[in-house]
């Protein structure tokens, strides 16, 4: 392996661990100050002890998230310093802008919120929560509409001076078309995942609460119920997101739309392959369930409408960029059964947790339960599932983009930085990969030991007004 | 692209201010971390002994647990401002100290954990675990960033790079890091961060831990001043300029008149004068590097300009005016924080382990 495929892998291993914890961040903040209000509105005690619990299990999850991050803003300039410095004029901005409008933001306020239960008052402590929550949403929106830039590069222009790609329009490059359907999926996305956290946990203690004739059975109900239409509304918008972006793409990056079905001939019609076995070089396929016109309404909005096939969009592209250092590239198609699988993991994924959520809504109508085996399943699935389908869809999102590593303009592998050898992407990639996988199997353990105890009674939070100076600290390191 | 604009010299300012509030902040949660297992050390192997040094290690952390992580988005804000503001700056300079970089990431990966999972179980081998990754981390990131940036300063291989017009290239490997006066700037910044974290715990503690961290202060700060005032003579003697002789000056006057005020036992005044020392050494780093963003020991004419490692004068006034609107904010509800946070910790105050093991 060369120093571009290390610096690949590098960046998959680095970003796909980090985007673990990215969705379940943006979406629990907002259900934890959901729950916190409900609590604070209501004065209900089951709801500020479901807060307490998931606000243990978040910061949990936060703390991994918080330190792989700072990879991610480093690894551009260390592992693609020529896409840094070609880019930089219109892709640093946005990361700048995160940090200073977003993780100051989130950073400082969780701080607030996890040491303030009996520093602030109740009113703003509440509000230091939401803050986080609209740290993180702004954190989305900046750093998306940088990968935005990566899919479909807008508002730019070439400076043969300088040798690089210059902002030419700013707003341009935040209202991209791309952007402004990613944005709403992402997000939506991490409501889902959020929800189906609450709910798996929830449904976890519902069904031992139930079984034991506990006495917290209500309180979890709620919390399933939370969860599930969370889950339930946020998948509804993933999907119709989905569907605009599948248009977008289709104009911008056709390649990418091809790639997803392996449609190697550019048809009308064309179906959607529910599963294939076989291979996916366009010759060996054989589809197993097929929906006739379907590609084609994903792709345009009808079923007749035409999708181009992978091997016009190659012979076309080859014309078009084979002779320009920074565009050409042996080929113009991206890994297709990534493509190809991802595409149908993430949905496929997406649909068993709406699925499960609808299925725990219904059961737990009115005074019901779950008690049944099957829910012990369900309740390890729901938080697992919508993670793994963030996963599968920026797979196949930045796989789909390859060759380039912006869409058109950059190849990958002129983006790679020139002067790091293999040996060092190598060692700092081993270093990372054993600390993130030591890390994980520590957090895991660490979320298990918080899960089982569950949503345990808690002390009512102190004035900051009726507290003495010499009291104990409610929250402490 | 030889003269400098306005715009770019406030953006070379900018990132020495968001350096300024990195290593001053984060300067004394660094301190904090090494000092861990120095005034947290039992004094006997008398269960009692021991027991209170764990109140005592939980003291000193919980000063800084509610401020650590947004003292650690201001590295971030000045990565990502480097980014759009100097793209080949951060280009040249990432890819360039790869490995160092990398040790840092981890370094920094490490302490964060530490800090946020130590108290999540009662178990003393986890605890003692984090405790090494805390004061292990800190140590290194402290080391670390003091020769990256003293390097920076003092001057790399730098050249412009033959197969790409417009880049510029590192022409060495980590072990070219590591020369003499880097080194010291590591040493010297592990010393100041010392100082700066005795003097923050001996802020915000009370109980004979506030004592104990003031005297070892007052003991780190001369050791930093000496360790220091070479440093910056060797930087000064190759880069010297005015607003570098200056920012020494001004630095090494606030570092002794800090630990002649921890001496008189003015905590306050001990780790303004630390924090002052702190900003005012950057304001040197940075009078020493410019006009350049990274100077070249391959002759001047190899040297990254910030003319030449500049964005666009649209991309600048964009990021001017987002900085000029959101970092007073930013500064606000941060000032607001440590506020919020300001009474003094001591042992009383920590509660029970968590009832998790």
């Amino acid at each position: 392996m060369n120093a571009l495929d290390l610096a690949r892998w590098q960046f998959a291993i680095t970003t796909v661990y980090h985007f673990l914890f990215v969705p379940i961040t943006i979406g629990l903040t907002a259900l934890i100050a959901v729950m916190q209000t409900f609590w604070h509105r209501g004065g209900d005690e089951r709801w500020l002890r479901l807060t307490k619990f998931f606000g243990k299990l978040f910061m949990i999850n936060f703390a991994l998230g918080l330190v792989t991050g700072i990879v991610q803003e480093f690894q551009f300039g260390m592992n693609w310093s020529l896409y840094s410095r070609f880019v930089g004029d219109i892709f640093g901005a946005p990361l700048a802008f995160e940090a200073l409008l977003a993780f100051f933001l989130e950073s400082t306020f969780l701080g607030l919120w996890i040491f303030g239960w009996d520093r602030l008052p109740k009113r703003i402590h509440l509000a230091s929560i939401w803050l986080v929550h609209l740290g993180t949403v702004f954190s989305a929106f900046f750093i998306l509409a940088a990968n935005s830039f990566m899919q479909n590069p807008v508002g730019y222009t070439f400076n043969p001076t300088t040798n690089r790609a210059e902002l030419s329009d700013f707003l341009a490059v935040l209202t991209n078309e791309v952007q402004l359907v990613t944005f709403p999926h992402v997000l939506m996305g991490a409501y889902m995942t959020a929800g189906g956290f609450l709910m798996g946990i929830a449904l976890y203690h519902l069904r031992r609460q139930a079984l034991d004739h506990g006495p917290d059975v209500s309180m979890y109900r709620k919390a399933v119920r939370l969860g599930a239409i969370v889950s339930l509304v946020a998948s509804l918008g993933v999907i119709v997101s989905g569907d605009v972006q599948g248009k977008v793409m289709t104009t911008y990056q056709p390649m990418k739309m091809a790639a997803a079905e392996a449609l190697y001939e550019t048809r009308s019609n064309a179906p959607f392959s529910v599963l294939t076995i076989g291979g996916l070089d366009g010759a060996s396929a054989r589809p197993i369930i097929e929906v006739p016109g379907l590609l084609s309404f994903l792709g345009t909005g009808s079923f007749s409408g035409e999708i181009k096939g992978i091997n016009d969009l190659q012979a076309a592209y080859a014309g078009k960029y084979g002779s320009a250092a920074l565009t050409q590239s042996a080929s113009y198609v991206p890994t297709i059964w990534l493509t190809y699988w991802n595409f149908r993991l993430m949905m496929g994924a997406g649909f068993v947790t709406m699925f499960f959520a609808a299925l725990a809504l219904w059961k737990t109508r009115g005074d019901g339960v779950v008690t049944g085996g099957m829910w012990k399943h369900i309740a390890i699935w729901t938080p697992l599932l919508p993670v793994f389908a963030n996963s599968f869809g920026w797979i196949f999102t930045e796989v789909g983009r390859q060759p380039w590593i912006v869409n058109g303009m950059m190849t990958t592998a002129s983006g790679v930085s020139s002067t790091v050898g293999a040996s060092s992407v190598l060692i700092s990639m081993v270093i990372f990969t054993l600390l993130y996988g030591a890390l994980a199997v520590v957090e895991v353990k660490l979320l298990l030991r918080y899960i089982k105890p569950g949503a345990v009674p808690v002390a009512a939070p102190i004035d900051p007004a009726d507290r003495t100076d010499d009291a104990p600290l409610v929250f402490a390191y | 692209m030889t003269d400098l604009s306005a715009l770019q010299l406030v953006w070379f300012i900018l990132i020495a201010v968001l350096w300024i509030g990195y290593l001053t902040l984060e300067g004394f949660d660094f301190g904090v971390g090494m000092l861990l297992p120095i005034l947290g050390r039992a004094k006997t192997t008398d269960p009692t002994d021991i027991a209170d040094a764990e109140r005592r290690k939980r003291v000193m952390l919980n000063t800084i647990g509610p401020v650590w992580d947004g003292n650690e988005v201001w590295v971030l804000t000045a990565g990502g401002a480097t980014f759009a503001a100097f793209p080949q700056w951060y280009a040249t300079l990432f890819s360039g100290f790869y490995l160092a970089l990398a040790l840092i990431l981890v370094a920094l990966i490490l302490r964060g954990m530490g800090l946020d999972y130590r108290h999540k179980v009662n178990d003393d081998t986890w605890r003692k675990r984090w405790d090494l990754a805390i004061t292990g981390g800190s140590f290194l990131a402290a080391l670390l960033w003091g020769v990256g940036l003293t390097n920076i300063v003092y001057g790399t291989p730098i050249k412009p790079n033959p197969a790409v017009a417009g880049d510029y290239i590192f022409d060495g490997t980590l072990l070219t890091l590591l020369g003499p006066v880097p080194l010291l700037g590591g040493l010297t910044f592990v010393a100041l961060f010392l100082t700066h974290g005795a003097f923050f715990i001996a802020l915000k503690t009370d109980g004979p831990i506030r004592h104990e961290a003031r005297a070892l202060g007052i003991r780190a700060g001369l050791v930093s001043a000496v360790l220091a005032v070479a440093l910056l003579l060797l930087i000064g003697l190759k880069h010297g300029s005015l607003v570098f002789w200056i920012g020494t000056a001004v630095a090494a006057v606030a570092l002794l008149a800090g630990i002649a005020m921890a001496a008189k036992a003015r905590e306050g005044w001990a780790f303004i004068g630390t924090f002052a020392a702190i900003a005012f050494a950057v304001v040197a780093y940075f009078g020493a590097l410019f006009p350049n963003a990274m100077p070249s020991t391959l002759g001047d004419a190899n040297s990254l300009t910030l003319a030449a490692a500049s964005s666009t004068p649209t991309t600048l006034t964009i990021m001017t005016w987002a900085a000029a609107i959101f970092t007073p904010i930013v500064l606000v509800y941060t000032g607001w924080t440590y506020w919020v946070f300001r009474k003094r910790l001591a042992v009383h105050h920590i509660p029970e382990p968590v009832a998790i093991h």
